[in-house]
């Protein structure tokens, strides 16, 4: 871990809160008096049909945009993201549901795009066994082996994307995890299989941020809930308090 | 690679003894010389995405800038060598900055400069010297180190190979550690494989991209500086449409139109490719309009195979 340790400048517990956002582009609001609260150690589900404002709301707290009005607290201290990596160096990462992986580049290199283990200073070569060996250990963390490191990331399966991109998430210091529709894509098995990793990261004291349209998926693994609509902050619910058939009532009313 | 082994195999046995001698390869490894260097630049660029059609107008522009400099001021030839890489690198840093800033395809950017940079280059060579070609750097001051840097020669086996082929080989070999070992050669890769993701995951893009742009207009310089040198004199059209001949190598090579995948070996062996061919056909006694023929069906078929290579990851 000696490489990184410039990176993981402020120390994160995982509370990330929202006030009053407002977010419009032109004359369309986006987002309209949005505030929310997410804690570690819960999964929190952000749900809205399309055109909701949830991928809106992503860009926000993963530092795409900024918000028009309103505040973004992590651990109750305000912060101004203007870059993606301003976020990933407080430790709120987000997994994009096309955008997790490139498909062309090999699996340890997508590990570490863009955080390469450096081994000279001056040519700036990767540290490639340390590379290697670490992509392997951090996906066997998820129960996934792969003895050729070096192929391209396209050849993995949906899911293995997935916790390819969470894995990655993990090691370089999250403490809020983004997910962006992370099982639309996948399959039954998978799905269940990624949906169980989540459920054990929250158990690790993550705090997971779910995006989905899949009430079903979202019901299985939530604490809470998060109901979007026409840019509103609908309501919020807790997992004990409501069932999946009246959470599906609610965002089709 | 197989295609290397063909065209070799084909030439041997219709080139006659001359392609096989040492005389006939150091003709086709100095035809792939300067357009191999020229096409590590194309490559790595490529790889990010990106086209630079200038590339042949930047040669033409460098030759006849270091000339008139050399000839119509009192500095020395290498220095008039520098202040042109200079002002070429300039020329490729605007390339690449228009691209990034309008995010208009390179290809039409670049389109742009092609003609821009070529129309400058004849535009003042006119109004100084009312003529399109100049000669006689020979005589001028330094000229003895540009012609130890770019047109040396050793001799093997009785037969002169220039030194052109050892820089083809050394910058290569730098390019392909660049590229496959370090840091900045996999943003290129990421760069090229999506963009989107790369920026997301913190990768540089602009600069990334910028930087392939400048080095695209040194290697234009590298190969003005050879020619420039060897000829001892300059003419506004050097350079025509070597810009398509660097592509046509670089896609041979297998590196990908789309950008994201290629490598420097592959735009080797493209550039010997097509040294081999331009030089085999010669040899073979054949008309050498037909080279472009030849030339034109490499290139598809390159392409067609590339496109499966490429079906295979993006749609896994």
């Amino acid at each position: 871990m000696e490489y990184f340790e410039k990176d993981m400048l402020q120390p994160n517990n995982g509370n990330l809160q929202l006030t009053n956002i407002y977010k419009s582009f032109g004359s369309v609001t986006a987002l309209n008096d949005v505030s929310l609260s997410t804690t570690p150690g819960k999964i929190h589900c952000i749900l809205g049909d399309n055109g909701a404002g949830k991928s809106t709301l992503v860009n926000i707290m993963s530092g795409v945009i900024s918000a028009d009005k309103g505040d973004y607290l992590i651990n109750g201290d305000k912060v101004n993201f203007s870059t993606p990596k301003q976020a990933l160096n407080a430790g709120i990462s987000t997994v994009y549901q096309n955008l997790a992986i490139i498909p062309m580049l090999s699996i340890y290199r997508n590990f570490f795009l863009g955080k390469e283990p450096i081994k000279n200073k001056y040519f700036k070569f990767i540290d490639k066994n340390f590379a290697t060996g670490t992509t392997q250990k951090e996906l066997a963390k998820f129960g996934i082996t792969i003895d050729d490191i070096e192929r391209p990331a396209g050849t993995l399966s949906g899911g293995q994307r997935q916790c390819l991109a969470i894995a990655r998430s993990l090691y370089f210091g999250a403490k809020v995890l983004i997910l962006d529709e992370p099982t639309s894509a996948l399959g039954v098995k998978e799905s269940t299989n990624v949906l169980n990793q989540l459920v054990m990261l929250k158990e690790k004291g993550i705090n997971i941020i779910l995006i989905s349209h899949i009430i079903d998926h979202a019901y299985d693994v939530g604490d809470v809930f998060f109901i979007l609509k026409m840019g509103r902050l609908e309501g919020s619910y807790n997992n004990d308090d409501i069932s999946p058939k009246i959470l599906r009532s609610i965002l089709s009313k | 690679m197989a295609g290397l082994i063909f065209v070799w195999i084909f030439f041997s046995i219709f080139g006659h003894n001359a392609f096989l001698s040492l005389s006939g390869t150091k003709s086709y490894l100095q035809v792939a010389s300067e357009i191999g260097i020229l096409s590590i630049g194309v490559t790595l660029l490529m790889i990010s995405g990106e086209f630079d059609l200038s590339i042949g107008s930047m040669i033409g522009f460098s030759s006849m800038s270091m000339t008139l400099l050399t000839i119509y001021t009192d500095i020395s030839m290498p220095v008039a060598a520098l202040l042109t890489l200079l002002i070429v690198l300039v020329l490729g840093f605007l390339n690449g900055l228009i691209v990034v800033k309008t995010g208009l395809p390179s290809f039409i950017i670049t389109l742009g400069s092609l003609f821009i940079i070529r129309g400058i280059t004849i535009g003042i060579s006119k109004i100084m010297t009312g003529r399109t070609q100049i000669g006689g750097l020979e005589t001028a001051s330094g000229y003895n180190l540009m012609n130890l840097l770019f047109n040396n020669e050793a001799k093997i086996g009785g037969t002169t190979f220039p030194i052109s082929i050892l820089w083809w080989l050394v910058i290569g070999v730098v390019a392909f550690v660049f590229l496959n070992k370090t840091q900045i050669g996999n943003w290129i890769f990421a760069t090229g494989a999506s963009k989107e993701t790369a920026a997301l995951m913190g990768v540089p893009i602009n600069k990334v991209k910028i930087s392939l742009f400048i080095l695209t207009s040194f290697c234009a310089w590298f190969i003005a500086m050879t020619q420039t040198t060897t000829y001892g004199g300059a003419d506004v059209l050097r350079g025509e449409q070597k810009e398509f001949i660097a592509i046509i190598a670089t896609v041979m090579g297998g590196t990908l139109l789309t950008g994201g995948y290629g490598s420097i070996i592959g735009t080797m062996i493209g550039a010997l490719i097509f040294g081999m061919v331009r030089q085999g056909i010669i040899f073979a006694g054949a008309d050498a309009d037909w080279f472009q023929v030849f030339m034109g069906i490499m290139l598809i078929i390159a392409v067609l195979i590339n496109g499966i290579f490429r079906k295979r990851y993006v749609t896994a």
